[in-house]
């Protein structure tokens, strides 16, 4: 199979440094504004602390992708005997929660990583934690060319067909392949 | 649009039950600012002069700094400002932590409270919506469990709440207010918020603070934490390690307290313990220190680490601030471990840690001097950290004892009598001072004790070195790269201060250098009151980041008003001005300007006046203190001038 090479922007999250300030999410919320630097609101941050002072957690957390439905997901973590939800390291904008959306219209907020023209050197979050605890990783990566097998397309297709019925996916098929 | 500010204030009356949205003046921004300043102005011209604290007259007001909420590094003061119930004066306490930003991005610059309470209530602030809540459920409970409870039963986490333990529930006259790793504790504002009825006041916010000028205000911000940066890998040569840093000294982060050990007073600001640090002391603090301490953290936007969490084995965490690891301790003269212990009890009571162990000592003090007898301590333990705890659980329920402890030193002596007066020897216009006595005057630090209107040393004093460097070379050395002074005459002062001989204290600094020092060193916490910046950032440390030279360019880019260094100045002048105005109208004058008798075993007495005399001079007031129609007049403050005339307190000759 073919390799190629990817370049993978990421954050090293020392969460025992973060001294809880939130001036990642400050700069954040400044940075994303238009124009830009314009106005302040940490709850448009893309990136939120977790914070529990008087449990001792503090968790940076990036916004990732939207969910439009919550996940099963309600364990409990005991990590060096501090319980943390599951939700506390989730990056997702997704309805259980207030966090990664905008505040006024409830749009999903997403990490990017402040991609700029020029690129900037690191990503602003990155930029005012003095504390280190995140760090700007880039990494390069080979992988596998992404390729789709047959097979997988028949286990989606079956999958759509048990959901919405053969005849509601054979009428959006048919109108996709006219577009 | 209103920039860095929202531009409205929220108005209670906890009488009626009201609650307004009321739009602020935005001249009052050019003249005061904002936080203290502006809070002040609303004092003067809403509670009578005759109003007393627990009048339903007085306001309690929660204020942001002009600058809080926007991206300016440490900006997240809040300042609280009522009248005292222990001072009879203003009182103005301040807290960091994450409040005033939360506030603004609620859409409110402050909180006027005013009236009372028929029922213990809360206040919920969530955007546009506010609401005044039941907290009978809440009564006597501890200022941090409370929090807890009302972010649990609101569902909100991330609320920021500040609230008052039980000391402020019965108007213990050192109540404080808390939020979570802050407080506002000094001049018993916490009882101002208990005799309204207020237990505590909840906030979240969502909106956004806007900047005038975006992209010169964020170079700005940017500047300040290069400097940070710089400052911490290059801390402050030929002083101790507790103050070559910035913030507020790090208490939390170093173990070296040799300085306040063997300077600062043990007891009741009796006893100088000069050899009490030695190695063995040395390791069994940094070992307990290290075993509680679980992380060090900070306020809103700041990268400093002033503060810690700490968990004691069998009793609840808490977060504690810089210096009562060791008040209750050196009250006491016990030991580090006892600190941390009693300190989470103060702190749930919400009681000011620089006034609640000195008052227990005094106790104390009485005690072996037998003017309180057994019959006033029935019960108490025999050991003195049993003793701390038990006067401790009485002060915050008025028990027996507990009730003339409560309004502290000064009101207990002499409600207690019998000769309990001379032991009242640590207070200033009777509000308890830090556990400090020394050898010769300082007339830098005599101005300042005698005349800050927030008679409390530390929210006073500032960057100018507290003592002269030994040699030439060490003072050559620190000015080459002071660019915080207002003006190179400063330099010079410092340059020529020596230990001893002709040109040390308590003739030098000379009586107009000393004036100029005292009016720099309040002039920036001034500045940093009205915009809420942190003192740890700016009036506080040696060198700091903020200073005259960069807080115009930070004001006018965030406000849009354009403000120059010498406006900026004036407006620190008239805030300053304002302040005294109104204590000079409550009945302060030079009679009340003055230190502890004792507090220098070698005092000046005609120095001393010729110092006030040039203090006043500079400020533009007269020989009592009170500020001249002329110079309110130049500070555009006539209708403060009026005020004070009819009163009969200037004019006819007056001044």
């Amino acid at each position: 199979m073919a390799k190629v090479k990817k370049t993978i922007k990421g954050l090293t999250i020392d969460a025992d440094k973060c001294n809880g300030c939130r001036a990642c999410e400050v700069i954040c919320s400044a940075f994303h504004a238009a124009p830009r630097y314009s106005s302040i609101n940490p709850a448009r941050s893309r990136i939120r602390i977790v914070r529990d002072p008087l449990k001792d957690i503090y968790i940076p957390v990036q916004a990732g992708e939207y969910t439009a439905s919550e996940c099963t997901g309600r364990n409990k973590y005991i990590v060096d005997g501090k319980e943390y939800d599951e939700c506390d390291f989730c990056r997702a904008s997704c309805p259980s929660r207030d966090l990664f959306k905008e505040p006024d219209s409830g749009l999903p907020l997403k990490c990017d990583m402040c991609e700029d023209d020029p690129p900037l050197e690191k990503p602003k979050c990155v930029e005012w934690c003095l504390n280190d605890a995140l760090i700007y990783a880039v990494r390069e990566e080979e992988v596998d060319e992404a390729e789709v097998s047959p097979g997988d397309v028949e286990i989606g297709v079956e999958s759509l067909i048990d959901k919405y019925g053969l005849k509601q996916v054979l009428d959006t098929l048919a109108r996709r392949s006219k577009a | 649009m209103r920039y860095a500010e929202t531009g409205f204030d929220l108005e209670i009356d906890l009488s009626r039950g009201s609650i307004e949205r009321v739009e602020s003046d935005p001249k009052l921004t050019q003249l005061h600012l904002g936080g203290l300043g502006i809070n002040a102005k609303i004092l003067w011209d809403r509670v009578p002069a005759e109003a007393e604290a627990f009048d339903e007259d007085n306001l309690l007001i929660f204020g942001a700094g002009l600058l809080c909420g926007t991206a300016a590094p440490g900006c997240n003061r809040t300042i609280v400002s009522t009248f005292s119930p222990q001072t009879r004066l203003m009182a103005y306490s301040m807290m960091g932590g994450f409040w005033a930003p939360e506030l603004k991005y609620a859409g409110y610059d402050r909180v006027i409270i005013r009236g009372r309470s028929p029922e213990l209530a809360y206040l919920w602030i969530h955007n546009d919506k506010v609401e005044i809540r039941d907290a009978s459920h809440l009564r006597g409970k501890g200022a941090i469990e409370t929090a807890e409870c009302i972010r649990r039963e609101l569902k909100q986490p991330e609320a920021q709440v500040a609230a008052i333990g039980l000391a402020g529930e019965n108007r213990v006259f050192y109540a404080s207010i808390e939020q979570g790793r802050s407080s506002a504790s000094r001049g018993g504002i916490g009882a101002v918020m208990g005799d309204k009825g207020l237990k505590a006041i909840a906030v979240r916010g969502t909106k956004d603070i806007n900047i005038a000028r975006p992209a010169e205000f964020m170079a700005l911000c940017d500047q300040i934490w290069k400097y940070i940066k710089f400052r911490e890998e290059h801390p402050i040569q030929n002083v101790i390690p507790i103050i070559a840093g910035l913030g507020s000294p790090q208490e939390m982060k170093l173990f070296d307290e040799k300085w306040h050990t063997t300077n600062f007073m043990w007891g009741n600001s009796r006893t100088r313990r000069k050899d009490f640090w030695n190695e063995e002391v040395e390791k069994s603090w940094k070992e307990m220190q290290e075993s509680v301490r679980t992380r060090l953290i900070s306020c809103y936007n700041c990268s400093l680490k002033c503060g810690a969490t700490i968990t004691v084995p069998g009793i609840p965490t808490y977060m504690m601030k810089c210096y009562s690891k060791l008040t209750y301790t050196m009250a006491a003269y016990s030991d580090l471990e006892f600190g941390f212990k009693i300190a989470q009890r103060a702190t749930e009571y919400g009681v000011d840690g620089f006034s609640a162990p000195q008052v227990m000592a005094f106790a104390l003090e009485l005690h072996e001097a037998g003017i309180l007898t057994d019959a006033d301590f029935p019960g108490m333990p025999a050991d003195v950290e049993g003793r701390f705890f038990w006067l401790l659980d009485r002060i915050v329920r008025r028990e027996g004892i507990g009730d003339a402890l409560a309004d502290g030193v000064y009101w207990a002596a002499r409600k207690i009598g019998k000769g309990a007066e001379a032991f009242d020897h640590n207070t200033i216009k009777k509000h308890e001072q830090l556990p400090l006595k020394l050898g010769m005057l300082n007339p830098v630090y005599y101005l300042m004790y005698s005349t800050g209107e927030k008679m409390n040393i530390t929210q006073i004093e500032g960057q100018f070195p507290q003592e002269p460097f030994r040699t030439r070379e060490e003072r050559e050395d620190f000015v080459s790269d002071w660019i915080q002074v207002p003006h190179e005459k400063f330099k010079r002062y410092l340059l020529d201060w020596e230990p001893r001989g002709e040109k040390s204290n308590p003739h030098y600094p000379t009586i107009e250098a000393s004036c100029d020092i005292v009016d720099w060193q309040e002039k920036m916490h001034y500045l940093d009151d009205a915009l809420g910046v942190c003192a740890g950032l700016s009036s506080f440390p040696l060198k700091p980041p903020y200073h005259i030279h960069n807080f115009p360019a930070f004001i006018s880019s965030a406000t849009g008003l354009q403000m120059d260094e010498a406006a900026v100045w004036q407006a620190a002048t008239r805030n300053r001005t304002l302040l005294r105005a109104i204590n000079v109208r409550r009945g302060m004058r030079r009679a009340d300007d003055k230190p502890p008798e004792d507090h220098w075993k070698k005092r000046f007495p005609d120095l001393e006046a010729k110092l006030l005399d040039g203090y006043y001079k500079m400020k533009g007031w007269n020989s009592q203190g009170i500020p001249t129609k002329a110079s309110l007049h130049e500070l555009g403050m006539d209708d403060v001038a009026e005020d004070l005339e009819q009163r009969g307190i200037i004019g006819n000759g007056q001044s």
